[in-house]
């Protein structure tokens, strides 16, 4: 998208980022940074700030202080449309589709190809979403088609036509906030699936997730937040799932990150 | 299923003739439905009074008629669709009246007195809109609210009174809204039939129609997805009142008079047609289509029980039975898919 985008340069870097609600302090100068092609995920306690942190690469809080640079550009993100446009989307689990609408009204929703009336290209969306479900879904059955309502879906389907629709819209980075909450764990394994499909693709994914083996199946990095701070940021070659679910209890219980 | 970037994408299975009018179906399930119940309802007119449904003149007299509440229950479709409802429409509709006929009477202009009805139409749309939207009061509640203000704004402004508007008729404006085509078709039902088929493009093809969908369907998925939720349900409603405007030009330049009372009467019917037209109350679905059908049943509805020898009184009992048989074919027509 941008021009001085190299391998190097990473999408997402964040630099002593503060965020406060009135007098709750609860971004403390995170450092972190995302690079292209690599699953991150965010680990740590319920009310260590991960929510808070991605609302604010995605546009939803403006910082206190501190910077974002994206593609190596400081950007001050007015909305989510404005992150959006630069290449980052977020995909929340019960709020990414609209559950009565087809598919194809679902996949191009607030991006209709319209003629300069604003009439809609039914046709040719149509014909994209086919594609879409197609290729990087992989729905081949007669069962599922673009005109199929979004309420027929299975939980993981859901969760893989919000992940495509981002893909497709040439996303760079996607956010997945707990996106296997709910989810049986076949539908739970497809979801992951979609997490690696995307790193394949070249993109990059910031991972929430509760369930520490679901991170540590999918994630090329770690970074652990405690109140506020980045606690330590760890390569997945560094660490075993044993030593990752170990020092997260210990963090939970004494405060204290202590690296095996 | 999963992920893969391949790159030849095989292309939809061709669908056979015989399932392609299936899915049609039940794509148009509500459509279909509606158009079934419309065809049947003729039927018995048809047979119940042979003599009255045969003649052209009855039809003359729905489609003068007809535009009033038509034109109206479009816009009204889009609010449903919301997930809102709109009871102060024939209020706005007074309102409009009286604007229109009193700058008639004050400046003899009859496209002025157009131009200002439509506005103040459109005003007070947008001020159920503002309310609905922007502060965040719940539509039935603010359009109650607005009801009764703008009923009792007419009433103070008229003193109760009516105005005659004889002078409408030397106007070509006259010919152009409420005149007769040759064989007697009224030009309301003309202007009727072409803002139907606008809508129905706007409700299904335009990406403002998509838009009222999205909204009414979940507002958090819509506001994620981009789409200006607040703006989409201003316009609804701005669009409503400036419907309700038309009408009231219509009405009046039909029968060259106002009275204080213009719209009343207006609201079960015009909200009757969007409900037989198969849009729900909890929006996110409908069809424009199907209120268009729900207007032509409705509109029919009150002279055809008269014609057939049935007593006037028994209209009422007629629309109450013909929404409660749509609404339930609906409800088991969209449980099991
Ligand atoms: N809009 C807000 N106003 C005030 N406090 C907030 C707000 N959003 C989050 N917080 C507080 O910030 C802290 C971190 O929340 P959050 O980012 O959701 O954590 P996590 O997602 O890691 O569980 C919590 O203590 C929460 O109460
Ligand atoms: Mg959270």
């Amino acid at each position: 998208m941008n021009q001085n985008t190299s391998q190097q340069t990473p999408i997402v870097e964040l630099r002593d980022i503060h965020k406060s609600f009135g007098r709750v302090h609860v971004l403390r100068g995170v450092d972190m940074e995302v690079g292209r092609g690599e699953i991150v995920a965010l680990v740590g306690d319920n009310g260590a700030g991960k929510s808070t942190l991605i609302k604010v690469i995605t546009g939803v809080h403006k910082p206190s202080g501190g910077s974002l640079l994206i593609n190596g550009e400081a950007v001050d993100l007015q909305s989510v449309q404005d992150a959006r446009r630069r290449g980052i989307e977020t995909v929340y689990q019960e709020r990414a589709l609209a559950d009565q609408q087809a598919l194809w009204r679902n996949i191009f929703a607030g991006r209709e190809l319209t003629n300069w009336l604003g009439f809609m290209n039914i046709r040719e969306q149509k014909r994209e979403a086919d594609r879409l479900l197609r290729t990087r879904m992989g729905f081949t059955s007669r069962a599922i088609t673009v005109d199929s309502e979004v309420q027929g879906l299975s939980g993981g389907e859901k969760q893989g036509i919000a992940i495509a629709r981002a893909l497709h819209f040439e996303a760079e980075l996607i956010i997945l906030d707990e996106p296997t909450m709910g989810l049986s764990l076949k539908e739970t394994d497809k979801v992951l699936d979609f997490a690696r499909g995307i790193r394949d693709a070249g993109k990059s994914v910031i991972l929430i997730d509760h369930n520490i083996l679901h991170v540590h199946a999918v994630a090329d990095r770690f970074v652990v937040l405690d109140r506020g701070r980045v606690a330590g940021s760890f390569r997945k070659e560094q660490l075993s799932r044993d030593q990752l679910i170990e020092m997260m209890v210990e963090l939970h219980h004494t405060g204290q990150l202590h690296v095996a | 299923m999963a992920v893969s970037v391949s790159q030849h994408a095989p292309a939809s299975p061709a669908p056979e003739r015989g399932e392609k009018v299936m899915r049609f179906v039940r794509q148009n399930r509500i459509e279909v439905a509606i158009t079934v119940i419309f065809a049947i309802l003729y039927a018995i007119f048809l047979i119940g009074a042979p003599e009255v449904y045969t003649q052209f003149g009855i039809y003359r007299s729905f489609m003068s008629t007809m535009p009033y509440i038509g034109v109206m229950a479009l816009a009204a479709t889009f609010v449903v669709t919301l997930g809102e409802v709109d009871l102060s429409f024939p209020s706005v509709m007074g309102v409009s009246a009286w604007v229109f006929g009193a700058s008639f009477v004050a400046t003899g202009s009859y496209p002025l007195a157009v131009v200002l009805a439509l506005a103040v139409g459109a005003a007070c749309g947008l001020l159920n809109g503002l309310l609905i939207a922007r502060v965040g009061v719940p539509s039935i509640v603010a359009t109650i609210g607005t009801m009764f203000f703008w009923r009792g704004f007419v009433n103070v402004l008229a003193e109760g009174r009516g105005m005659a508007l004889v002078d409408l008729r030397g106007s070509a404006w006259h010919s152009v809204l409420v005149g007769r085509l040759p064989g007697g078709i009224p030009m309301q039902f003309v202007w009727f039939i072409l803002l139907a088929l606008l809508f129905m493009a706007i409700y299904r093809r335009h990406v403002f129609g998509s838009h009222v969908l999205f909204v009414g369907d979940n507002e958090e998925s819509a506001h994620m997805m981009g789409i200006k939720v607040m703006r989409v349900k201003v316009i609804c409603f701005t669009l409503l009142g400036l419907m309700s405007g038309l009408a009231a030009i219509f009405l009046v330049s039909e029968v060259t008079y106002f009275w204080p009372t213009t719209g009343d009467g207006f609201l079960l019917p015009a909200l009757a047609a969007v409900f037989i037209g198969g849009t729900p109350v909890f929006g996110g679905r409908g069809s424009m289509y199907g209120t268009v059908i729900g207007v032509l049943i409705i509109g029919s509805l009150e002279a055809g029980v008269v014609a057939m020898g049935i007593e006037g009184f028994y209209t009422q009992l007629i629309y109450g039975l013909l929404i409660t048989i749509a609404v339930t074919v609906y409800a088991v027509i969209m449980r099991r898919k």
